[in-house]
């Protein structure tokens, strides 16, 4: 499987890929595992291909004004062994430990998982449960957008096409996780769901949850959100908590992975794992 | 016609020059350019880890990059591992083990397991298994090729 012809250009700079994105009909290419795939099937069929893999201002993993700021550019791999991310944000470390396998984690990066937004992609469900904040550099300047309102729809981003994602800001997080049903052949989830609770003493001043997988794009489960505001996390509340996200998923999926019927199932049983695994840390 | 790329890459320790098209892929430069034809391509989808290789120290497959985007690195293909009659441990443990039946899976394969014992020295089964999560047997069951890496854990 042969990709069509392209140019291909590497920005030694950001601002040069974004003159590059303006002046051409191009695309940006990081880690390439989801944009070559795509384009082997010739189902993308971009003219030129802007390498931002060895971008510096994409890389790197710091803490700044007691945010997390995470490169666009950093690979899951990377993510994964941070000691700086094992320790204030450790959900996001053990969502990137499950994303695919060893291979694709060498090179996947977190912004092209987040730009591509694949519907059973990972961290989309990690980023709007820790409300997270992307940094944005396009030709008009910066911006930042809110995890919650990027993903739009399947493969659809709130995201310019002369737009780069920088990069990640995330606060610490301790009582945060994330549970996974996964595809067993590419390990991409069928359901997946990341609870990030605010907890005080034994009781839960508020929850977000966020769901990836089961329908077109990650989406914040408000319902059984609420259903856990202001309660000591008993067995009954969190059952409650996993009924209201299976009864109130909208948007279901149906394919040769998983039935709308089982998807709705997974949905109540991994927010049940997820908030159990959270508020055990 | 698309612009031709010049690249760098040091295979196997020694540099490799070429002009490529941007569309070759990293496997297909290695086997069909250089002749190194032991990084196999199995599935082309990025499922199968036949064509895994190291790339500036860590594994790769090779059928999901292109080779443009491997400039300037150093890569390690099945070719660049052991000698005759000086065979890497981890060619000895697939040898000692019986790692392997129709040979296909192995180049990649015997790649993942020196990509994980580089992180991971003494892995459990468990992160063995987990290690070789991106390379597919079609014949062992991969009960022989986790106790070959586990061959090659020990003999350290
Ligand atoms: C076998 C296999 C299994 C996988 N399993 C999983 C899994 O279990 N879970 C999961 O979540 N993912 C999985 N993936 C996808 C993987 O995580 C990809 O690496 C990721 O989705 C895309 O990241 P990338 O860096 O490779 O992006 P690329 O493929 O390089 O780019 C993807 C898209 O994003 C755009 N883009 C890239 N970087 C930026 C940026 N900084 N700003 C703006 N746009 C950008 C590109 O133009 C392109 O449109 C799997 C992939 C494979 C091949
Ligand atoms: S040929 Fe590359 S993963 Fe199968
Ligand atoms: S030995 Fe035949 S595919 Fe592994």
């Amino acid at each position: 499987m042969i990709p069509t012809e392209f140019d291909y250009r590497r920005a030694a700079t950001l601002d040069e890929a974004i003159s590059l994105l303006s002046e051409t009909d191009g695309k940006l290419l990081a880690g390439g595992h989801s944009l070559i795939p795509l384009m082997k099937l010739r189902l993308s069929e971009p003219g030129t291909l802007i390498d931002i893999a060895r971008l510096p201002e994409l890389k790197g993993i710091a803490q700044s004004d007691g945010m997390i700021e995470i490169g666009a550019g950093t690979t899951h791999h990377e993510v994964e062994t941070s000691q700086l991310i094992r320790e204030q944000a450790p959900v996001l470390a053990e969502c990137a430990a499950e994303i695919g396998d060893p291979q694709v984690r060498h090179r996947g990066t977190l912004g092209g998982s987040l730009a591509h937004s694949d519907p059973a992609a990972d961290y989309p469900a990690v980023m709007v449960a820790l409300d997270a904040e992307f940094h944005i550099k396009g030709s008009g300047g910066w911006r930042a957008a809110r995890a919650s309102e990027f993903f739009q729809d399947m493969f659809t981003v709130d995201l310019a096409p002369d737009e780069v994602i920088v990069k990640v800001r995330i606060a610490p997080v301790k009582y945060a996780a994330y549970a996974k049903l996964h595809q067993r052949a590419s390990h991409y989830a069928i359901v997946g769901v990341c609870a990030a609770l605010d907890l005080d003493g034994g009781v839960c001043r508020s929850a977000r949850l966020g769901l990836t997988g089961a329908g077109s794009h990650a989406v914040r489960m408000p319902e059984a959100e609420a259903s856990l505001a202001g309660k000591s996390l008993t067995a009954d509340v969190i059952d409650v908590a996993a009924r209201t996200a299976s009864d109130n998923a909208s948007d279901l999926s149906s394919d040769l992975h998983a039935s709308e019927d089982y998807r709705r199932a997974m949905v109540g049983v991994f927010t049940r794992r997820a908030i159990e695994k959270a508020a055990s840390r | 016609m698309s612009e031709p790329v010049a690249i760098s890459i040091n295979v196997n320790g020694k540099s490799e020059a070429a002009t490529v098209e941007p569309r070759r892929l990293l496997v297909h430069f290695l086997r069909e350019e250089l002749g190194l034809t032991g990084t196999h391509v199995g599935c082309d989808t990025t499922q199968c880890g036949a064509c895994t290789v190291i790339m500036d120290g860590q594994t790769v497959k090779s059928c999901t990059i292109f080779a443009a985007q491997a400039d300037g690195s150093e890569i390690t293909t099945i070719e660049g591992v052991g000698s005759d009659g000086n065979l890497h441990p981890m060619q000895e443990g697939f040898w000692e083990e019986h790692g392997l039946q129709c040979g296909y899976c192995t180049p990649g394969m015997i790649m993942a397991g020196i990509g994980l014992l580089k992180e991971n020295p003494h892995p459990s089964e468990q992160e063995i298994r987990e290690g070789i999560a991106g390379n597919l047997c079609r014949c062992t069951g991969y009960q022989h090729i986790v106790k070959a890496i586990q061959y090659a854990a020990e003999k350290g």
